[in-house]
């Protein structure tokens, strides 16, 4: 059973939900979701910034919650739902914190940008009307080393106005 | 390197004993990093959150159970869970960002032996017991005799945390967890305090202190604890002169490194003012509630 004499690479065949289609994938069994998710389905959307679940940029929802998709292990996708930031458009009508991003500048070199999408959503679903220590500190896991923050964090606010508008 | 998720945890044990060299994981928060670091991978990955009872929280005849892969962010969102230890919810909820949080559990927190897990000191300051599952078997044991120091546990090869039980508090019990980091949100405690008293009328009847990130274990510190015991809380206020041997005793207690995000006269200072604020936190929870 074990293939720790041989070196070989196990690799394992994976069904899952991603953005709402199913997909399946071959993938290594020590290969990261967001590898697979990157290599395997051709989603880049996700970055590799640490690798270790410091930074954020693989940020994806899993099961409806954000998770470093560095951390997992591709097989342990199997059956999950899961929701990158290519899924969070509508068609061509960006989401209204893409919207803002953009009109914000709430980026410079973007590679953060995937993950705090994803995170500020997840944040602005489960909470329509957060107060703006409640968006640092729901986005405390997501780093950005160009824009100091505060065009994400408004820009978070302004999506946040525009939602709750929209759901009237 | 393979990935196995077995549904038992007579298949994980299976799996653990056919195969030197695997592990288990919960998250993977910790050993994802380590493995990056060059830790060389296990033969086997042993995926414990497929088992039932590795990720169920349960509360039955004055018992709670608490599965060891459960996610921290399922005990901090578990309003009951959290009103009966809010300071052992409070630990869970400082263990890394919300990401980390949806992936990182008690088991992993504690087996992981870092002298600085956060969720530690509150699981043992609450008595909290960890059944292990064994070649053949099951033992318990109290969560305080799993870590024996930095990296290192009791746990046998192929031994694994299945869950931790811990008994409802008694009445007139509170709990608190407070940690000091150098930045404000993402770091790892250069100190950690946990308290959990009981008052019975206007005095502490019981007390239990635990410092964390302050000796290669985390340490419970019985003098800190007696100081504590029989100590007025008349009006809400503790008795000053207990508070000041708290801290004392707490202080003493550190054996703590020295390094550029804390020194050793800083962990120590800073050990006696945590401990006495969530003493202070814990006997308002006490007399109040959460």
């Amino acid at each position: 059973m074990s293939d720790s004499t041989t070196n070989r690479r196990v690799r394992t065949h994976v069904t899952c939900t991603v953005n709402g289609d199913e997909v399946d994938f071959l993938a290594s069994d020590d290969t990261s979701l967001l590898d697979a998710l990157r290599d395997e389905l051709g989603l880049t959307g996700a970055k590799e910034g640490c690798g270790t679940g410091d930074c954020g940029a693989c940020t994806v929802l899993v099961d409806g919650r954000i998770n470093c998709s560095c951390l997992i292990f591709a097989p342990e996708a199997e059956g999950s739902d899961i929701v990158t930031v290519e899924g969070i458009a509508e068609g061509d009508q960006l989401h209204a914190l893409q919207q803002t991003f953009l009109e914000g500048a709430a980026l410079q070199c973007g590679i953060c940008t995937p993950g705090f999408l994803v995170s500020a959503k997840a944040l602005l679903d489960q909470n329509p009307d957060p107060t703006e220590t409640e968006i640092r500190y729901a986005l405390a896991g997501n780093l950005c080393r160009c824009t100091g923050y505060d065009k994400i964090v408004r820009s978070v606010q302004e999506a946040a106005v525009q939602l709750r508008g929209a759901s009237r | 390197m393979r990935y196995a998720a077995p549904a038992t945890v007579d298949e994980a044990r299976a799996l653990l004993s056919d195969n030197p060299g695997s592990q288990v994981f919960a998250g993977a928060t910790d050993l994802v990093p380590q493995m990056r670091s060059g830790r060389p991978a296990p033969s086997v990955l042993v995926d414990l959150k497929r088992i039932e009872r590795l990720t169920a929280v349960t509360h039955e005849d004055g018992q709670w159970t608490i599965g060891a892969a459960t996610p921290a962010a399922d005990l901090t969102r578990d309003a009951v869970f959290t009103a009966a230890f809010p300071g052992l919810s409070e630990g869970a909820g400082l263990i890394g960002s919300d990401q980390i949080q949806n992936r990182s559990s008690l088991g992993g927190n504690l087996a992981n032996a870092s002298p600085a897990a956060d969720s530690v000191p509150a699981l043992i300051a609450n008595a909290g017991q960890a059944v292990i599952a064994t070649a053949d078997g099951t033992r318990t044991v109290p969560a305080s005799e799993i870590v024996t120091g930095p990296g290192s546990t009791s746990l046998a090869e192929g031994e694994f945390i299945v869950e931790f039980t811990l008994a409802d508090p008694p009445a007139g019990t509170g709990d608190a967890y407070l940690r000091m980091i150098p930045r404000t949100e993402m770091d790892i405690a250069i100190v950690g305090a946990a308290v959990r008293v009981t008052v019975d009328g206007d005095s502490i009847s019981d007390a239990i202190v635990v410092l964390g990130a302050v000796a290669p274990t985390a340490v419970v510190v019985p003098d800190a604890a007696a100081a504590l015991v029989g100590a007025s809380v008349a009006g809400g206020s503790i008795d000053q002169s207990a508070l000041t041997a708290l801290a004392e005793a707490a202080s003493a207690a550190c054996d703590p490194i020295d390094d550029k995000r804390g020194t050793i006269v800083y962990r120590r200072q800073v050990a006696g003012v945590l401990a006495k604020r969530a003493a202070v936190i814990a006997v308002e929870r006490a007399q109040n509630g959460v």
